[in-house]
């Protein structure tokens, strides 16, 4: 019996904590607005032969550590490595979305694309090239509708598929400008000198030209303490706004 | 996993933050990664979505253009407000009062069943009209309340109409220092100020996510609703006729919220002028397009998740505290029982801010949870000898007045439950979350000592005009 880990991350309010529950069958509340899930929810599902253990990660706009909530998404993906990170993404705002997506595909491969509210989009006419965008990315790239359950088995087709290696992701390299490329050229063997190839190296070389010290911090303190596991803060559900 | 790191010491990643710093030097990189990634998203959608009637894509937000309008935002928001507490008020009077008889009938029976198998007089105290009837009393005041202002709540969540709600009110907080998410962390502290606290993380500045959390007491929770909605109905709105009672008492409790609001407003301001100072960051805020909300799967899962656990909660801490009560009420000490002295003891400065020692004494035994400050105080004023059979909402009003209750108790403990000190659980995930005893206890003294200064103020006002 395989088990994954599997983590789902996302700009606010596309619908993450309803495919929470949609996969886990939980029933939590689920609220329109941003920011609802501020901490982490965690739940557990079973398909087939193959046990999931499945992360809510709060929603955020970006994964650099802006705010407590970003670094505890960052943190987990990072840190925890989940054997898949599905990025949840609104297919009526599907550019802004995006980026995130691509913040993501720079941290781990392991990765498949999910366009929640795809009904939604097809009733303001909003046609979106699902092939087009898997092939840009690298990763696979599935249309779905959490709260009327449409794709979701196609989904986990998927995820299990780059949980068990079927599938290897090969995604996008985002091009910076070529100062900034030579940076990261003069950077990246440095860092994998120091910390090996457990992280992602490209990534950090580009957050310690960020300059970005709480990621420096929290690195450091895993150094400390590698044996620990995190000082993570689950709920058995998402946190909610009349809990 | 091999662990290249554990070896190395912590210096090496100083070295290569340093060398990094050298390289960019001072320049922002952060908007050159952040554009790229931007473009290359951009040329993603070029390739992969098509509209085919842009007009159909914002004819989605049409709403908006009332609902966040500056001349009906906030007449829309007040009457949204203003309807909601009075479907609240006016939908729970009658199944609050059947709920009451019914209990009131259960308990004959039970008494009946005591003294038909010579039951001591103490055990029949104990548990009939400690434990039974205050458990039973937390039903039938909370229960038709929460089980309608909850799924109504949550109904226009769903739509999406909190965080435009949050885009009426951005500005006023800009104005007071804070941040414009401060308008999303209030609005949780309506449902609860312990989730709330949790949810300051979404605001990135640490100045303003701590004006966020010390003002986030000012909007009632779900534990004070019930006690602002009881008081209100049963002392506000007496003179008026039957028809415009519910309409009354639910401007009553929304002038407590929108002053719980100013009160939010002042404090910030205050502090962003003095202990917390700085200019409010800027953001971006999201209004995410109008959903119609799964109408059955709302209402039933916000009836389970946060009406069924509040009341749960209440009677699990309101059944022990009715025993307790009844225990310190009933054991007399030089003539007058220990519930007695203790709110004897309490009574002169409460006279001062206008309430009396028992309620002083609830407030305090009340730290754990708002929902149980009105049960304990109930079985206080109960257990201290006027013992009237008690069987419906009005006979509750009759025990406030034989207790001496004018309009201006009533007032002042709904003001002072409005802005009395966050519940142990709150002050628990301040700390939390600010890893700080000093700005923990700040949480608490702020709140306390505006509690105190505004009760006592009304108090003096009303007493010196002779209104009471």
């Amino acid at each position: 019996m395989n088990s994954y880990t599997i983590a789902l991350a996302g700009n606010p309010n596309t619908g993450k904590s309803t495919l929470f529950n949609t996969l886990t069958g939980l029933r939590q509340h689920t609220g329109n607005w941003a920011g609802k899930t501020v901490v982490m929810a965690e739940g557990e599902f079973s398909r087939g032969n193959t046990t999931f253990r499945i992360i809510d990660l709060p929603g955020t706009y970006s994964l650099y550590s802006n705010s407590a909530d970003e670094e505890v998404a960052r943190d987990y993906i990072i840190f925890e490595q989940p054997d898949v990170t599905i990025v949840v993404l609104d297919a009526t705002s599907l550019e802004r979305n995006l980026n995130l997506a691509l913040q993501v595909l720079e941290m781990t491969p392991r990765v498949v694309v999910c366009v929640n509210l795809i009904d939604e989009a097809k009733r303001l006419g909003i046609r979106i090239d699902l092939e087009k965008i898997s092939q840009r990315l690298g990763v696979p790239c599935i249309a779905i509708s959490a709260r009327n359950h449409i794709g979701i088995e196609n989904l986990l087709d998927q995820v299990e598929k780059v949980a068990n290696g079927t599938i290897v992701p090969n995604p996008v390299q985002i091009t910076y400008s070529d100062q900034i490329e030579s940076k990261l050229a003069q950077l990246e063997p440095l860092i994998e000198k120091t910390l090996g190839s457990r992280f992602p190296t490209r990534w950090i070389a580009l957050r310690l030209l960020d300059g970005d010290e709480s990621l420096l911090r929290t690195l450091k303190k895993r150094m400390q303490e590698p044996a620990t596991s995190s000082g993570k803060e689950c709920l058995t559900h998402g946190q909610t706004v009349c809990h | 996993m091999g662990k290249p790191f554990a070896t190395n010491s912590a210096d090496p990643l100083d070295a290569l933050l340093s060398v990094a710093r050298n390289s960019v030097e001072g320049s922002a990189v952060r908007d050159t990664i952040v554009s790229d990634i931007y473009r290359t998203s951009r040329s993603i959608c070029k390739e992969a979505v098509t509209y085919e009637d842009k007009k159909k894509l914002s004819s989605a937000y049409k709403l908006d253009n009332i609902v966040t309008s500056k001349i009906w935002g906030y007449p829309i928001m007040l009457a949204i407000l203003g309807a909601v507490f009075w479907i609240t008020i006016a939908g729970a009077n009658v199944p609050s009062a059947m709920l009451a008889d019914m209990f009131g009938v259960v308990e004959g029976y039970l008494t009946a069943g005591f003294q038909a198998v010579h039951a001591p007089d103490w055990l029949h105290g104990i548990l009939v009209l400690g434990f039974f009837r205050g458990t039973s009393w937390v039903v039938s005041v909370m229960l038709p309340p929460m089980a309608i202002f909850f799924p109504v709540f949550a109904l226009l969540e769903n739509f999406g109409y909190l965080p435009r709600v949050a885009f009426n009110m951005d500005r006023l907080f800009k104005n007071a220092g804070g941040h414009g998410k401060q308008a999303l962390t209030m609005s949780m502290g309506f449902g609860c100020n312990a989730a709330a606290i949790l949810s300051t993380r979404i605001i990135e500045s640490p100045r303003e996510r701590m004006l966020a959390i010390l003002t986030n007491n000012f909007v009632p929770c779900n534990g004070r609703w019930p006690t602002l909605i009881l008081l209100a109905s049963l002392f506000m709105a007496t003179s008026a006729t039957s028809g415009w009672q519910s309409l009354i008492t639910a401007l009553i409790v929304m002038g407590m919220v929108l002053f719980g609001i100013v009160i939010t407003l002042t404090v910030s301001w205050t502090l962003s002028k003095t202990a917390l100072r700085g200019v409010p960051t800027h953001y971006t805020l999201e209004l995410p397009p109008y959903r119609r909300p799964q109408i059955w799967k709302t209402i039933l899962i916000a009836s389970k998740d946060k009406s069924w656990s509040v009341l749960k909660r209440a009677v699990i801490v309101a059944a022990p505290a009715g025993v307790i009560t009844w225990i310190l009420g009933n054991i007399y000490v030089g003539g007058d029982s220990i519930l007695a002295h203790m709110a004897a003891f309490f009574d002169p400065f409460a006279q001062i801010i206008g309430l009396d020692g028992y309620i002083l004494m609830a407030f305090i035994l009340g730290l754990p949870a708002n929902e149980i400050v009105l049960p304990i105080l109930l079985m206080g004023y109960m257990s201290s000898g006027a013992m009237v059979d008690v069987e419906g909402i009005d006979n509750i009003k009759d025990v406030f007045l034989q207790h001496g209750w004018t309009w201006l108790t009533a007032l002042n403990m709904m003001l002072f439950s409005l802005l009395h000190y966050p519940c142990g659980t709150t002050l628990f995930n301040i700390y939390k979350e600010t890893k700080s005893v000093k700005w923990t206890l700040l949480s608490a003294l702020i709140p306390l000592a505006i509690a105190i200064g505004v009760t006592f103020l009304t108090a003096q006002v009303a007493r010196v005009l002779g209104w009471v």
